[in-house]
């Protein structure tokens, strides 16, 4: 095969990052490992069914430092992925593509993620600490 | 200009490549999956706040109350769904070596169907207490 001189577009390295790529590359990254996050959905559900020592294990692994750390990951992916998923539902609808929204958006999805995952921190820990 | 309307070569017509008449498809089932796991998430993100350290007792009562039981076997539906159609696209995209990809697009078919039935029939057994 005879190789062709084209020209190349710029690859990635060489553009400056923005709020939009990386914003866009982590809705991928996230739905990634919320992917993976669905083991533990299964696994929790499985051991449940299984009866009372299953369960309590994958209660003892959740309720490590480990697993502490695990759901906390998942769910800083969750927030971000359901607020960046919206995004793009009002996208896909026509609206927000002027550069100014897209990065207003943009940043209303960051701030949304860490509301979302303190509020939710605080209760689950609350909820923890009354059962 | 060739003059021909056919966009495709003859070569791509034997290989089968081009548009397969998908497409929207799958375009249309994430948007669908998308919009229905809003409500679906939220609701069980609280659900699982909700039952933070819960024991074995409160959990599956809680499991094996109807309208919960039909709502976390709709998440795991609509999520397996979800996630076979959006990581394809990712596998499509990044995997070159035409049989690697294949297998990985195998594997994540199998392993959605599996997960997801596995998830579905706990929730049943602890619905209908097996």
């Amino acid at each position: 095969m005879s190789i062709v001189n084209r020209p190349l577009s710029p690859h990635l390295q060489v553009y400056k990052p923005q709020i939009t790529s990386i914003l866009s590359i982590s809705h991928r990254a996230t739905g990634l490992a919320l992917s993976v996050g669905t083991l533990l959905l299964v696994w929790w559900l499985v051991a449940a069914a299984s009866g009372e020592a299953a369960y309590l294990s994958v209660a003892g692994f959740v309720g490590s430092w480990f697993g502490l750390l695990l759901l906390f990951g998942w769910s800083v992916s969750l927030f971000y992925h359901l607020a960046n998923g919206i995004r793009h539902l009002f996208w896909d609808m026509g609206y927000g593509f002027e550069i100014q929204t897209a990065y207003r958006s943009g940043y209303a999805v960051l701030i949304a993620t860490v509301a979302l995952t303190l509020i939710a921190w605080i209760a689950g820990l609350a909820s923890w600490g009354m059962s | 200009m060739s003059g021909s309307s056919e966009m495709r070569t003859p070569l791509k017509r034997v290989y089968g490549l081009g548009s397969a008449r998908e497409g929207a498809h799958e375009w249309w089932s994430m948007r669908l999956t998308s919009v229905a796991l809003i409500p679906l998430t939220l609701w069980f993100v609280i659900g699982v706040i909700g039952h933070a350290g819960a024991d074995y007792e409160s959990f599956t009562t809680w499991v094996a109350s109807p309208v919960v039981s039909i709502l976390l076997i709709l998440t795991l539906a609509v999520t397996f769904h979800h996630v076979a159609t959006g990581v394809k696209v990712v596998i499509e995209d990044y995997i070159h070596v035409e049989w690697v990809k294949i297998v990985c697009l195998v594997a994540l078919k199998f392993g959605c169907l599996i997960l997801a039935v596995a998830g579905i029939f706990s929730v049943l057994r602890i619905a209908f207490g097996g």
